[in-house]
């Protein structure tokens, strides 16, 4: 261990300075493997502060009364049980689950070959349409929601007039907010693997398309799935477009529900029923990301910290 | 060209190549196209719109010639900001009064959380990710419906705030401070700003941090003159991350607040948007597009910026 009055900067300093320094040290001492307790358990507050209202949000769905803040016993009474007033039973509720997951499964199975198509063309092909293309898609993953939104809502109300307001324009909106995700990481996923593969095949005699399917597929597995993932919660967890672009309760996805019945006053615990389905879904998907990421890159050097950055899409 | 077909002339080598750059180009052509119909048109839209003319009853029609267009909307937006019953420029000011505040106490947690999750983590460091990421897949409206419940008059926080004798009247949170809805923006948006400056932080050489700590420089001085400097661009990239999003945010502040006390630029495009009969949706135009120009170059910023450290990193 080092101590500063030993180094050279601190040798060209005055020496009251120095003797200053040397106190400093003893009242503090310098360890530099000390764990900061103060950073961990600033850490930790936060995590609380993060985490723990959502938990109480979820347990008071299973609340036996109205109540949001006083626990009156266990019950299913918001999910099933309550014959009118149930995520089950009330219509508009029950719509907006099935919407959810009815915008999810479309967008992410238009998404993601459309956006892997995408990648492995711009990145193959090299020019100037390909690199402004790539541009195109890269400012459309920055811009505001809102401002998108508003673009949307007008090329449909007013140039696609067929199409007009419900699900296929949140679709059509959704794909476009979400093809930047199999794009990026999909030519993230291409850096990474270089061209040696390819190269070898083409070698060996394999034409463009072989190429594509004995060599680039394989190795793209895990990026497709985790972009997969990554559109299909984003989707569940959308809800700026889908807001500006749902025109009834039969194309009202849960998001946008919660917001509409919240805002001014009290939707009372079957929102946050509604919300602990939302959640629920959610982490299944999490899970089987991560699962399935950690299984399709078995043999690879990775890490579980690699593998939870990727289906975040952080490392894209 | 594998060798021993050297009979293969240039010629035919040419066309091959040609062929396979088809392959690619039609492989990306559908994406493409959806771009061009989906993403340029649609921002065409907006600007045929904000040029276009008013019709009878004051609903905006769209001019699609760039010829024909007028000023009818940019004078009406104009008097809204800076005319005699101006509402918008206030509601400017306060957006970015939120925006600032909300960034910066975002920042001033989201540092130190990011820091030490990065450095001395440690074995654990699993585990603290999936807590720092467990919120991107919780809902924005199921985590805002866990503060509300939160802060009612008979909630928890007042509950809590009493107890400690802070307060002896429970406080209304959700009727309109402005404190509330900075409060609900730090809590909405902190996490991807974690995110990013774990990212940038983690990839530091600790290498650098050593050679800081064996030239004699104490903990606090290694950070201020070595892990600042080198997270600078994390800063940046994740400050603009965080901002973008809050200043065209209108949800946060109508289910935490609900007044017009607390409204932000992003409220008045949505109204505007849903009008009745539309006869708003010209002004909208105008003020999305403002808004857009403005955006355009911090947007750009971040472009050119993770392009680089990406490339930086392959």
């Amino acid at each position: 261990m080092t101590t500063a009055a030993k180094t050279p900067a601190g040798a060209g300093q005055a020496p009251g300075a120095a003797t200053a320094r040397a106190t400093m040290g003893r009242l503090w001492p310098r360890n530099p493997w000390r764990h900061p307790w103060f950073l961990e358990g600033f850490t930790w507050l936060y995590l609380i502060w993060s985490l723990v209202p959502v938990a109480l949000a979820v347990l008071f769905s299973f609340n036996n009364g109205k109540s949001q803040s006083v626990w009156q016993g266990f019950s299913w009474r918001w999910y099933f049980a309550d014959p009118v007033n149930s995520v089950l039973h009330d219509p508009n509720l029950h719509a907006a689950v099935v919407q959810t997951i009815r915008l999810s499964v479309y967008v992410t199975l238009i998404t993601v070959p459309l956006g892997v198509a995408f990648a492995l063309g711009i990145n193959r092909w090299r020019g100037y349409t390909a690199s402004a293309a790539n541009f195109l898609m890269i400012l459309s993953f920055v811009i505001p929601e809102l401002i998108f939104g508003v673009a949307m809502f007008f090329v449909f109300t007013k140039l696609f007039r067929p199409v007009g307001l419900g699900t296929l324009a949140e679709v059509l909106a959704l794909v476009t907010w979400n093809v930047s995700w199999p794009a990026l990481i999909v030519q993230a996923r291409l850096v990474t693997i270089g061209r040696q593969y390819e190269e070898a095949a083409a070698d060996l005699g394999a034409a463009p398309s072989q190429v594509a399917y004995r060599v680039l597929w394989p190795l793209l597995r895990p990026a497709i799935f985790a972009s997969a993932v990554l559109v299909f919660s984003g989707v569940i967890d959308d809800f700026v477009l889908v807001d500006l672009l749902s025109s009834n309760s039969g194309n009202t996805p849960m998001s946008v529900y919660i917001y509409s019945q919240q805002r001014g006053g009290n939707g009372g615990p079957a929102l946050n029923a509604l919300g602990t389905i939302m959640l629920v879904m959610s982490f299944v998907i999490a899970i089987i990301g991560y699962i399935g990421y950690r299984f399709l890159t078995r043999g690879e050097r990775g890490s579980r910290v690699e593998a939870l950055t990727t289906i975040v899409g952080s490392e894209g | 060209m594998a060798p021993g077909q050297e009979h293969v002339g240039p010629g035919r080598r040419n066309r091959q190549k040609e062929a396979h750059r088809l392959f690619w180009a039609a492989l990306a052509a559908p994406g493409i196209i959806w771009l061009a119909l989906l993403f340029i048109v649609p921002f065409y839209a907006i600007l045929a719109i904000a040029g276009g003319q008013l019709d009878l009853f004051g609903v905006p029609v769209a001019v699609w010639n760039p010829l024909h267009w007028s000023s009818a909307n940019f004078s009406a937006a104009w008097h809204d900001v800076a005319g005699s019953s101006a509402f918008v420029g206030p509601i400017i000011g306060r957006t970015l009064v939120y925006v600032a505040l909300a960034s910066l106490i975002s920042l001033l947690i989201a540092y130190p959380v990011a820091y030490f999750v990065a450095r001395f983590a440690g074995r654990r460091k699993a585990l603290f990710l999936v807590l720092l990421i467990a919120p991107f897949w919780i809902s924005y409206m199921m985590r805002m419906l866990a503060w509300i419940d939160l802060l009612q008059a008979n909630g928890y926080v007042n509950k809590a705030l009493s107890l400690l004798h802070l307060i002896s009247q429970p406080v209304n949170w959700l009727g309109g401070l402005g404190i509330t809805v900075v409060f609900g923006l730090v809590y909405g948006y902190i996490p991807y700003l974690i995110l990013v400056l774990y990212a940038g932080l983690d990839r530091i050489d600790p290498a650098l941090i050593e050679a800081g700590r064996d030239l004699g420089l104490g903990r606090v001085r290694t950070f201020v003159h070595v892990t600042l400097p080198l997270s600078r661009q994390a800063i940046l990239t994740g400050m603009l991350i965080t901002m973008l999003p809050m200043l065209g945010d209108y949800f946060t502040n109508q289910l935490l607040s609900g007044t017009s006390g607390t409204t932000m630029f992003g409220n008045v495009i949505d109204d505007q948007l849903s009008s009745s009969g539309g006869v708003l949706q010209g002004e909208g135009a105008v003020f999305s597009m403002l808004f857009l120009l403005v955006l355009v170059a911090p947007m750009i910023y971040y472009v050119v910026a993770t392009n680089r450290s990406s490339q930086g990193a392959a």
